[in-house]
């Protein structure tokens, strides 16, 4: 049986990807052609297949994979509304551990010195909200009792206040130094965001046995396990 | 030209109405067989009498006034109306009274992720016969039912709904923290569980305890294990494995942390998974509190299958694919964890469904 007791798993290209790798390297998979080959996205010898962060979820519900590992903004975004449509759980996944690393902020923020978005409320009654992350924003700014106009952005977030379409923006950040740099400043700390290892339902009754081995072998590592 | 159907929605054409047909025409069979005569109730129910069930997560989505003003659902599952049925048409019948159903049911899901606002359903209803022995007649239909569709390597998760609930009230997590963790148990999200009890005031043993059973999920030796704070639950699981016969029990996997997110359910719980998809083919479970409800009381139990998943893990079998899930046939026969997938259905077949 291999090192991952014969799972497979979704593994995220991106950010998270060198500190998954090294999660996978210590729980003794063979993680050689993984590191060095950037290309490929099926590694069936080691039970792992790479993509998105985003898609890990999808395929994780689709059942092609056991297990994932993908940010808990991931997750937070594509949870359903709550209420109204599709209300209830979002992804039809186990949501098992919280592995400690890809630690992030999701934040709101915008441009240094008076707050042009408290203007924009105070004024025209709405304000206006760069973001990639339209459902976090939307249930942020709701929750908060503000009435706003989310803008979808796919590409650097920063641009969108700084060009003046937006008020404000709602990113992921690690450090601030993007923020910094771009002359933006954090208004609020919306929710802090780590690196999740989920399940697939079906596997996590089936493969019980496997999944909760791993699941043990995950939680007695000093890195990940510990940080918890 | 092309013209839309509503999102969620689809025709269904010859081809597949064929195999369709075949699938249903074969539980048909089954229910039948077992004395489950079949019902049809009204696609659209007032609003208010579907209101007296519980049904949390599958509430009724699409709401329309007819010309009285008043407001009609079409309905999001078949227990609730026919809880209705029993206490309006068989109010003095004496129990058990036996039903089975085809139907078309409508939810409020997200249909870009591929789920459809429309399925048609298949299922029966054991109304009047309590726990444990209705539940194992409810398990041994299932079971025959998946059977005579030629399903091989499917596997019924059974719980208890009372078990979760129990075990915080006896372990004296405090009341305004047990709808919290209840949720996040729903949502499946054991990183949100554990952070909710560690901030809910519970003891540190009782914490320990409340994450792990949850967790628990194998074969009946399971059950002699606990937890001793929810023993009713789990006395009930046991005593039901008792009734289970072997082509039956080597189904089941005993699952301490199996909630389902529809109101209703009040004892043993059940999700039907099959490795060649990724999610449950249906589910069901007790009810005994909802035909009360409706001015009957009497214990009840059912299931339901979804004909779109069934039909998808028939064909997932038998191509042998089913993504990479058809790995979980290597390792379900592999490491001893549960009887080889050809154990259950010869017997079960063996048996005469």
């Amino acid at each position: 049986m291999s090192a991952l007791g014969g799972l497979t798993v979704a593994v995220p290209r991106g950010a998270l990807f060198d500190d998954t790798v090294d999660l996978l390297t210590e729980l003794g998979v063979d993680t050689g052609e993984l590191r060095t080959n950037d290309r490929k996205l099926l590694f069936e010898d080691i039970g792992v297949i790479t993509m998105r962060p985003s898609d890990v979820p999808t395929y994780v519900e689709a059942g092609a994979a056991d297990l994932g590992i993908t940010g808990k903004d991931v997750l937070l975004e594509q949870a359903a509304q709550e209420g109204g449509w599709g209300s209830g759980p979002g992804r039809n996944v186990y949501e098992l551990l919280d592995l400690g690393y890809g630690r992030c902020t999701m934040v709101l923020a915008g441009k240094a010195g008076p707050d042009p978005a408290a203007e924009a409320l105070r004024r025209l009654g709405v304000m206006r909200v760069a973001t990639k992350y339209p459902r976090i924003a939307a249930r942020h700014l709701e929750q908060t009792g503000r009435q706003a106009e989310i803008v979808e952005v796919k590409g650097s977030v920063e641009l969108a206040p700084l060009a003046g379409i937006v008020e404000a923006i709602v990113d992921l950040t690690a450090t601030g130094t993007t923020l910094r740099e771009n002359n933006l400043v954090v208004r609020e700390e919306i929710v802090v965001c780590t690196a999740r290892l989920i399940a697939n339902p079906v596997a996590h009754k089936l493969k019980a046995a496997a999944i909760d081995e791993l699941q043990r072998r995950v939680r007695a590592l000093p890195v990940s396990g510990g940080a918890r | 030209m092309i013209h839309p159907i509503p999102s969620g929605t689809r025709d269904v054409l010859p081809d597949e109405t064929r195999e369709a047909r075949a699938i249903t025409d074969a539980l048909r069979g089954v229910f039948e067989r077992h004395g489950y005569g079949e019902v049809y109730t009204p696609a659209l129910e007032y609003e208010s009498v579907l209101a007296r069930a519980p049904l949390a997560e599958a509430q009724p989505a699409y709401r329309v006034f007819d010309e009285a003003g008043e407001v009609l659902v079409l309905r999001s599952d078949m227990t609730v109306p026919i809880a209705r049925v029993v206490a309006s048409r068989y109010a003095t019948v004496e129990p058990p009274l036996r039903f089975c159903y085809f139907a078309h049911c409508y939810r409020g899901v997200a249909p870009a992720r591929g789920q459809p606002r429309e399925l048609l359903q298949a299922g029966i209803e054991l109304v009047g016969a309590p726990a444990p022995e209705g539940t194992a007649e409810a398990l041994t239909v299932l079971c025959r039912a998946l059977d005579a569709t030629g399903l091989k390597d499917y596997r019924i998760g059974v719980g208890d709904a009372s078990l979760y609930p129990a075990l915080m009230a006896s372990l004296q997590v405090p009341e305004n923290a047990r709808e919290g963790l209840m949720r996040a148990l729903v949502m499946r999200d054991f990183v949100e569980l554990e952070r909710r009890l560690h901030e809910s005031g519970a003891a540190p043993a009782a914490v320990e305890l409340l994450l792990e059973v949850p967790q628990r999920r194998g074969g009946p030796e399971l059950l002699a294990e606990g937890p001793e704070q929810a023993a009713e639950a789990v006395t009930g699981l046991r005593r039901l494995h008792e009734l289970l016969e072997p082509g039956v029990a080597a189904r089941v996997i005993f699952d301490l942390g199996l909630v389902r997110n529809i109101g209703y359910y009040t004892g043993a719980v059940f999700d039907v998974y099959d490795p060649a998809l990724g999610a449950p083919l249906g589910g069901g479970g007790r009810y005994d509190d909802l035909l009360g409800r409706f001015g009957r009381s009497l214990p009840a139990v059912g299931f339901a299958l979804g004909i779109d998943r069934l039909h998808l893990a028939l064909a997932g079998e038998e191509r042998g694919t089913g993504a990479l899930l058809a790995h979980a046939l290597g390792s379900l026969g592999g490491d001893g964890e549960l009887p080889g997938p050809g154990v259950g259905s010869s017997a079960t077949r063996g048996s005469g469904a």
